[in-house]
């Protein structure tokens, strides 16, 4: 397949001007013959569905959760950039844009990147307009605090809350919009299948969660935002939710997916503590402004670190990257933590943590101090952990947090299905290989406010989607796909539950697809998830009917989901013979263990299409350019 | 150690329901309440019985889809924490734990624990928001908004929609979530233009729900896992009666809670 990047040409810093003034516009009277559908209500959806509906569409919403509000965007804790330079410390949005460029390590497209650096000014601006209490100084200006991969002050932040804060006022706006019937809204509604009609993305199959009815929505154009796939590893800190059904199916009906092994492993997370722990909880990145993160100097050192004296300990990531320190981007101080405790370092029981601490932050700012910039998420931890980070450092270590590959989407943030645009961290744009911090809400907000209002005017007016009718073969077949998942998955007899096999899958790919990867072990998991897939469609158990709320039938569907993407994402780690970002292949480093791009072989978007079940998805490769910022080595020393 | 449970089972709406007892064997102090009911869970399916439904999602205490009364306290009753937030440390060998759905004339059951919190949902549409359509901003710092302003709609901000507030109060009201909406957006310069209109909108809206009345008993503040002050209640009631006395048309369907 020929892949159309639609990217413009010409200069980048009025790239997006030019485009925007080349787009198809469709008057106000005209906007409300055309019906959209968003599934997601996150960021990016509940912000893409409010603006569809101001400007006149027809939007229909969807989501699983029982409202809007709860989608897993409200989970971000530290910021959201953008380039705004208040603090006149030297931020430009081609700062911003080098910056993302840079921590993206080279795998990211400039032009997209660029534009989400100018739109970052907007956002702030409609997010203060819409009420978000983001922090403020004394004066009653915005206040600013740094995010690693940064040497400015970008970050704008509503206390440890700022995820909340933005979701409510996208929320907000969404409600609006449905209160003024301009968008209808299905909560508890699960997209289970892609409706394509002559070529086209039309509709969509649901089932209603509360009752089990499954049924089919038709419209003009289909917006994905239904968020990342970090739940393939079972353990992540995303919500039990998250899945990656939509664009999984999706991806079945012919969009490209793009870079499915981009994942991203948090540095600062709380440890695992049994093999109950459902999931793993996110202390945010802002933590790192002041925390320091260190070990003990001595291999197996058990003493309690308040005994551990000064010069017996080791602040890994002060020493060995002086000008960023502590502040390192997060693939970077992932790969360190994890270095260290595999050479016998960690600390906690289970010898899989590193201490952060803010002994220093305290006798410098107080503990009043500390707590204004982040108590809540100490008294999280403390409610965790049941210790307290006044008293004593933080045990932190890695964990699966965001994914930055997804469906392959063009400069109009649309798929290879014509009128399917899938936004925010479900596409795979912007971030390349790694994202940094405080991006991802820039981003779903970027997507959702300020290109899809463009873009998708553009494909309605040349692609004039013609009628389409309920009773079309492609509706049919949809609905008929959905209706025999769900009973091949209610009629197994085995007797193993589905979180069981979930777990297995999560130790396969954290194991050979997680942190650090090698040929060896990709090929193993590529041998052992299919024999694990087969034995699930025998052995899972799931109980109930499909008439009814019933959650286990919800997660088996999705976990099945997750054994083929799973497959594809040790595909694709396995063909890019570098490291890159997350992207972290053991037979490719330099000498001081850093990723080791090869630009020659690998400077490229890896988009896998769908080829039937059982054949090997095939790869197709848009070649990135670099015209503005030249890849080099990222030194952040 | 060993944790006895009576879990409220309702198969849908419609039927009655009633308490069933299982007990959990070898709870570890370090899970959290909700990994507690999934092992309880696990072990039900294995056995062939219907699972326990009941709502989570983010598991960190944020996106607000948790919540239950535990001995009938909602969330389990400790300071400023959502049920995910709990952890099993809080008990010990061979408690009982009685666990039901809120119980609220507007939040009708689903399924066992699961309810239906949509009317939270509909107070918001019928008013708590800022209208400004997408690229109509001024620069975020055009207009400045004095600190403690900030940090007080953000108090007020805080809330996570799970409804405890109004689980626990007897007259299942829901003035604190509404309030805390009114007193976020009012104590903004930005939240100026809709002030009085807002207030109307979603004190009607509310008492169009199936909640009750407020009169100040403070169970909301005492249960709320973000802590949201009772004033913001207060500031409901104010922003209601000024704008009672002058927008007239909507007076006549009652008044603030």
């Amino acid at each position: 397949m020929e892949l159309k990047s639609r990217v413009p040409s010409g200069p980048i810093e009025t790239a997006w001007d030019r485009h925007k003034f080349e787009l198809k516009l469709i008057n106000p009277a005209n906007k409300r013959k055309y019906s959209l559908i968003v599934v997601g209500s996150g960021l990016a959806g509940a912000s893409a569905a409010a603006s569809l509906g101001e400007l006149g569409y027809k939007v229909s919403c969807f989501c699983y959760q029982d409202s809007p509000r709860r989608a897993h965007s409200i989970a971000a804790q530290g910021g959201i950039n953008a380039a705004k330079n208040y603090q006149n410390d030297g931020d430009s949005v081609y700062r911003l844009f080098y910056d993302t460029v840079k921590g993206g390590d080279f795998r990211a497209r400039e032009a997209n990147v660029y534009r989400l650096a100018q739109v970052s000014l907007n956002i702030i601006d409609q997010c203060v307009a819409q009420g978000v209490p983001f922090a403020r100084e004394y004066g009653g200006t915005l206040a600013n605090r740094s995010f690693g991969g940064a040497q400015v002050s970008r970050t704008f932040y509503a206390r440890g809350q700022t995820g909340q804060q933005l979701l409510l006022g996208a929320y907000q706006a969404l409600q609006r919009q449905i209160g003024a019937g301009q968008v209808k809204m299905y909560p508890r509604t699960e997209m289970l299948d892609l409706i394509v009609i002559n070529g086209k993305a039309r509709g969509i199959v649901t089932r209603d969660m509360v009752t089990g009815r499954i049924q089919s929505f038709l419209a003009d154009a289909v917006i994905l935002a239904t968020g990342g796939y970090g739940n393939v590893f079972y353990l992540s800190t995303n919500a039990k939710g998250c899945n990656a059904t939509a664009i999984w199916r999706a991806y079945k009906r012919g969009a490209l997916f793009g870079n499915p092994c981009f994942t991203q492993i948090h540095p600062t997370c709380i440890p695992v503590s049994g093999d109950y722990q459902s999931k793993l909880t996110l202390m945010s990145e802002s933590l790192r402004n002041d925390g320091r993160i260190w070990v003990p100097r001595q291999a197996g050192d058990k003493r309690p670190p308040n005994e551990i004296p000064e010069k017996e300990r080791n602040y890994y990531l002060e020493e060995k990257y002086p000008s960023f320190g502590n502040l390192v981007p997060r693939d970077i101080a992932s790969r360190a933590a994890k270095a260290v405790c595999d050479a016998g370092y960690g600390v906690g029981e289970t010898g899989k943590g590193v201490y952060l601490d803010f002994s220093e932050a305290i006798q410098r700012l107080g503990r009043q101090g500390v707590a204004e910039r982040y108590g809540n998420l100490f008294d999280m931890y403390e409610r965790i952990t049941g210790e307290d980070p006044y008293k004593t450092p933080m045990r932190i270590y890695p964990a699966v947090h965001y994914t930055m590959g997804g469906l392959w989407v063009d400069y109009n943030l649309m798929s290879t299905i014509p009128g399917l645009f899938v936004l925010g961290e479900a596409n795979f744009s912007d971030h390349g290989a790694n994202r940094l911090g405080a991006s991802a809400l820039m981003q779903g907000l970027a997507d959702g406010y300020f290109i899809i209002p463009y873009t998708i005017g553009d494909y309605l007016a040349a692609a004039k989607p013609e009628k389409v009718s309920e009773d079309a073969p492609e509706v049919k077949e949809a609905e008929d796909n959905v209706v025999g998942i769900v009973k091949r998955l209610l009629n197994s007899s085995g007797k193993r539950t589905v979180d069981s096999f979930h777990r297995e899958l999560g130790q396969i790919m954290w194991e050979y697809c997680g942190m650090a990867r090698n040929a060896a072990g990709l090929q193993k998991a590529l041998e052992l998830i299919p024999e694990l897939r087969e034995r699930y469609w025998k052995e899972v158990k799931v109980l109930g009917t499909n008439e009814e709320f019933n959650q286990s039938l919800e997660k088996a569907g999705r976990v099945a989901d997750f054994f083929e993407l799973a497959e594809l994402m040790c595909l694709d780690a396995l063909q890019r013979n570098e490291s890159c970002g997350g992207h972290f292949r053991e037979e490719y480093q330099t000498a001081e263990g850093e990723a080791l791009r090869d630009d020659e072989n690998f400077c490229y978007v890896a988009a896998w299409e769908y080829k039937g079940a059982g054949n090997r998805p095939e790869l197709t490769k848009e070649p990135l350019t670099f015209e503005y910022v030249k890849p080099a080595q990222r030194s952040y020393k | 150690m060993r944790i006895i449970l009576h879990v409220w089972r309702q198969k849908n709406s419609r039927d009655p329901g009633r308490l069933v007892r299982y007990e959990v064997p070898d709870v570890n102090e370090h899970m959290s309440f909700l990994e507690m009911l999934d092992v309880l869970n696990e072990s039900l399916i294995e056995k062939g019985e219907d699972p326990i439904a009941f709502d989570h999602d983010c598991r960190e205490g944020i996106c607000g889809m948790c919540g239950m009364m535990v001995n009938g306290k909602a969330h389990g009753g400790f300071k400023g924490t959502t049920l995910c937030q709990v952890h099993m440390r809080h008990y010990k060998d061979g408690d009982e734990i009685y666990l039901e759905p809120w119980r609220a004339r507007a939040f009708p059951v689903i399924k066992d624990l699961a309810v239906d919190r949509s009317a939270l949902d509909r107070i918001i549409a019928a008013g708590g928001f800022i209208s400004v359509p997408t690229g109509s901003a001024p620069d975020g710092n055009a207009i400045p908004v004095q600190k403690q302003d900030a940090e007080m709609a953000m108090d007020a901000a805080a809330c996570i929609g799970c409804g405890a507030c109004v689980a626990a109060c007897p007259n299942a009201s829901a003035s604190l979530f509404t309030g805390a909406k009114i007193a976020h957006l009012g104590r903004l310069p930005q939240g100026q233009p809709e002030r009085d209109k807002r207030a109307l909108a979603m004190v009607l809206q509310m008492q169009e729900e199936a909640f009750g009345n407020c009169t100040n008993i403070g169970e909301c503040e005492a249960a709320c896992p973000k802590e949201i002050k009772l004033d913001v209640i207060a500031r409901m009631n104010r922003d209601y009666l000024k704008a009672a006395l002058t927008e007239r048309i909507l007076v006549e369907k009652g008044g603030a809670g």
